[in-house]
């Protein structure tokens, strides 16, 4: 009997591929079935492409993820862990945190770093060459370090953090939240920042199209730091004609950005300061725009809480860039213009100041560019400084940039100086969006 | 007293700040590329409206974040994008200055086109800027494979269906339409390229491997030494060299770069410039999806018939 059934075993086991046999083989006479097998296996490709693809996402995007740190640490993780008492071992997960604890960061999983900033650093280092007793600077200098921490806070925010280093001290150039999800377009940033007074208070050293910042910078709006204070901004994009763009800012500041040269200055803690502005921008053609701005500023200055320093400036940029050659050749032909009435003893001063500039992309890697600096100074406005730059930019790739500048300056006081300065600007780590 | 005065300011601003916009009945879908825009109008017919930010003929690489585009974006129900940083360089800040909370990353409004495409030269080892722009993420010219295509539009009318769910099913029926028509159009497409199985090319920049894969191209070199750095001269003599070792006669060059090193390449190597279009626009003609393959195919055969 046992005999009978293991010889009934064999026997079906020999049977099993002499039946399976004919059908495995493609004969010309059921062509469906192989096409039927490439059509399984183009679909499988397919689930393969659209897992690598959600794969992709998951490691990607911050903001889909917001809720695996708070349940790992959360009740429900632990209660999760009473309901299922054997945790299967999979080495490739995060390493199992006790409930209530700290996770521990900087472990080795890639979906942990996943979540992390990106991280840029950008270096400029300047060199100099000529004297200059009035503005002295450094012969080479290590100018400033900015590192950069980026990242998208929820599906409702996003973090900036731009902290710059000199040489010797750290200062936080800016820093805040922006709320990009609230009601009726509004856009709110909450931290420290740049002030919107103009453009060249906005941009970071490592954009300026020149070494330096102009004289009205520096005699009229705080030198290199500007109005740089922390505060709450608001901006929305207000209904135009077709084709107009206009954005109102509106923000109101401590006061004080803490800098001696700084413009306003708080004595007590109700003296906040507050920048208005107003951008308009259209498209003349796809390859020409403009670019006005009206901004006002107002604070107090270092006299007291009696003393106010206003600032009206206007703003105008003209930028040229063929779309079909746009990593070849452009053009930015920018102004601004800015008035300061300060109250201080025994009167007030009414300071005037602008710079014009030009910049023209002769190829790929090349840039030329030229500035015109007028500023009275705003403490005695009867003092007017005057200078211009030649500026000439390579660029080895779209991470560093070469820069000579040669500067002729007139001070007010028969002072004149001729400076020719040297820079270097190189950026690692994440790829951070271009400015406009 | 001091205080009131900046309050007054921020009032004064939110007296001039009207309501939300009216919302138009379609669907609004802006995408950053023009082939994104063409995928979407397949499927979205005219239950949509598509509007691109990158011109057909613009390098996707280096867009500029211009204000007028806010405008585009803060009306948008949906924001398609190419992904795999390809946008990176001016798609995030006009994002997060919309002031659009429908099209936020992560938002239901915001569609990462690449999670449905096949992604190719994804780095397996470190990845340094000493390679050049490099994508991380991999390949970001995905679109050139028509089969990615239909992949993406398929992901494509899925969204638009979430989105507006009433015509979820005329999406659906737009897909499969698309999806018979590209289906036909495939093997025209692969029947004429069919001969030059196996030819060598030479591109300019990296943006062709999933055409090539598609249709059979061997890319052996690029005119750039690396993604994203201008051709220098010993680069060149190298590419020459290898060219002329390989027999390999086509050099494939973006309308948007410069045509002096590719000319002179191909006056040293007897090959031919062929000035393809990587995307939807980038002729006046070549308005969709379709027209961008044909135009692309006709003008390889005929190089490559030219050049045998």
């Amino acid at each position: 009997m046992k005999n009978l059934i293991t010889w009934a075993g064999v026997a079906m086991l020999f049977t099993i591929p002499l039946v399976a046999q004919p059908s495995n083989t493609p004969s010309p006479q059921n062509p469906p079935d192989s096409s039927a097998m490439e059509q399984r296996i183009k679909d499988l490709e397919e689930r393969i492409i659209a897992l690598e693809g959600q794969v992709r996402m998951l490691k990607a995007t911050p903001a889909a993820a917001p809720a695996q740190p708070a349940a790992v640490s959360g009740p429900t993780a632990a209660q999760a862990q009473v309901a299922v008492p054997p945790p299967a071992p999979t080495p490739a997960e995060a390493p199992p945190v006790a409930p209530g604890a700290l996770p521990v960061y900087g472990g080795a999983s890639a979906s942990a770093k996943a979540l992390n900033p990106d991280i840029s650093v950008i270096g400029d280092f300047i060199g100099k060459a000529g004297g200059n007793s009035v503005q002295p600077t450094p012969s080479l200098e290590m100018h400033e370090s900015e590192v950069g921490f980026q990242a998208i806070i929820d599906p409702y925010a996003r973090g900036d953090f731009f902290i710059s280093f000199g040489e010797s001290g750290v200062n936080l150039e800016e820093g805040y939240i922006t709320f990009t999800a609230l009601p009726a377009g509004i856009v709110a940033r909450v931290g420290k920042m740049r002030s919107v007074f103009g453009k060249v208070n906005m941009m970071h050293n490592h954009v300026l199209p020149w070494v330096d910042r102009p004289l009205v910078t520096n005699n009229l709006v705080g030198g290199e730091d500007g109005i740089d204070d922390a505060g709450v901004s608001i901006s929305r994009i207000i209904p135009a004609p077709k084709g107009l763009f206009l954005e109102a800012t509106g923000q109101v500041f401590r006061g004080d950005s803490g800098a001696d040269d700084a413009v306003f200055h708080a004595s007590r803690d109700s003296d906040v300061s507050a920048v208005a502005h107003l951008r308009s921008y259209a498209d003349i053609n796809e390859s020409t725009n403009i670019d006005i701005g009206l901004s006002y500023a107002r604070g107090h200055n270092e006299l007291g809480t009696d003393f106010l320093t206003q600032l009206y400036g206007i703003d105008a940029t003209l930028r040229w860039k063929p779309l079909r050659r746009s990593i070849y050749h452009s053009f930015v032909g920018r102004g601004e213009f800015i008035w300061s009435q300060r109250q201080q003893v025994p009167t007030e001063q009414r300071a005037f100041g602008f710079y014009t500039s030009a910049d023209y992309q002769l190829g790929r890697r090349w840039f030329l560019g030229g500035r015109y600096d007028l500023s009275d100074r705003s403490r005695f406005a009867n003092l007017t400084d005057k200078g211009g730059s030649l500026v000439l930019t390579y660029w080895p790739s779209e991470f560093s940039q070469i820069r000579g500048q040669y500067r002729h300056t007139s001070y007010a006081d028969n002072i004149s100086a001729n400076e020719l300065f040297m820079q270097v600007i190189f950026s690692l780590g994440a790829h951070g969006a271009h400015p406009f | 007293m001091r205080i009131r005065f900046g309050f007054v300011v921020l009032l004064a601003l939110g007296a001039i700040f009207s309501t939300a916009p009216a919302q138009a009945k379609k669907l609004n879908v802006v995408t950053s590329t023009t082939d994104m825009a063409a995928l979407t109008q397949e499927v979205g017919g005219d239950r949509v409206t598509v509007e691109s930010i990158a011109k057909g003929y613009q390098d996707p690489h280096f867009v500029e974040a211009k204000p007028s585009f806010l405008l585009k974006l803060r009306q948008a129900d949906l924001l398609v994008t190419v992904g795999l940083q390809l946008e990176i360089g001016w798609l995030p800040p006009l994002i997060t200055q919309s002031g659009n909370p429908r099209i936020q990353v992560g938002a239901n409004g915001y569609l990462d086109a690449s999670q449905f495409a096949e992604i190719l030269d994804i780095p397996t080892g470190p990845v340094t800027r000493a390679m050049g722009d490099v994508h991380p993420l991999g390949n970001p010219h995905y679109w050139l494979d028509p089969e990615n295509g239909r992949r993406v539009a398929k992901g494509i009318a899925g969204k638009l269906g979430e989105l507006d769910p009433a015509d979820a099913g005329y999406f659906q029926e737009k897909f499969q339409d698309f999806d018979k028509r590209l289906t036909t159009a495939e093997q025209k497409w692969d029947a004429d390229m069919k001969p030059y199985h196996g030819r060598k090319v030479v591109t300019y920049h990296n943006s062709l491997p999933n055409f090539a894969k598609h249709f059979g191209l061997n890319v052996i070199g690029y005119v750039e030494p690396r993604p994203g750095i201008p051709p220098t001269p010993s680069h060149t003599i190298e590419l020459i060299g290898l060219m002329k070792r390989e027999n390999c006669k086509i050099v494939m060059v973006e309308p948007y770069f410069d045509l002096k090193t590719p000319n002179s390449i191909a006056a040293q190597t007897g090959a031919q410039v062929v000035k393809y279009l990587p995307s939807v626009g980038g002729e006046k003609d070549v308005t969709d999806y379709f027209k961008l393959f044909d135009y692309d195919i006709a003008l390889l055969t005929k190089a490559f018939q030219a050049t045998r």
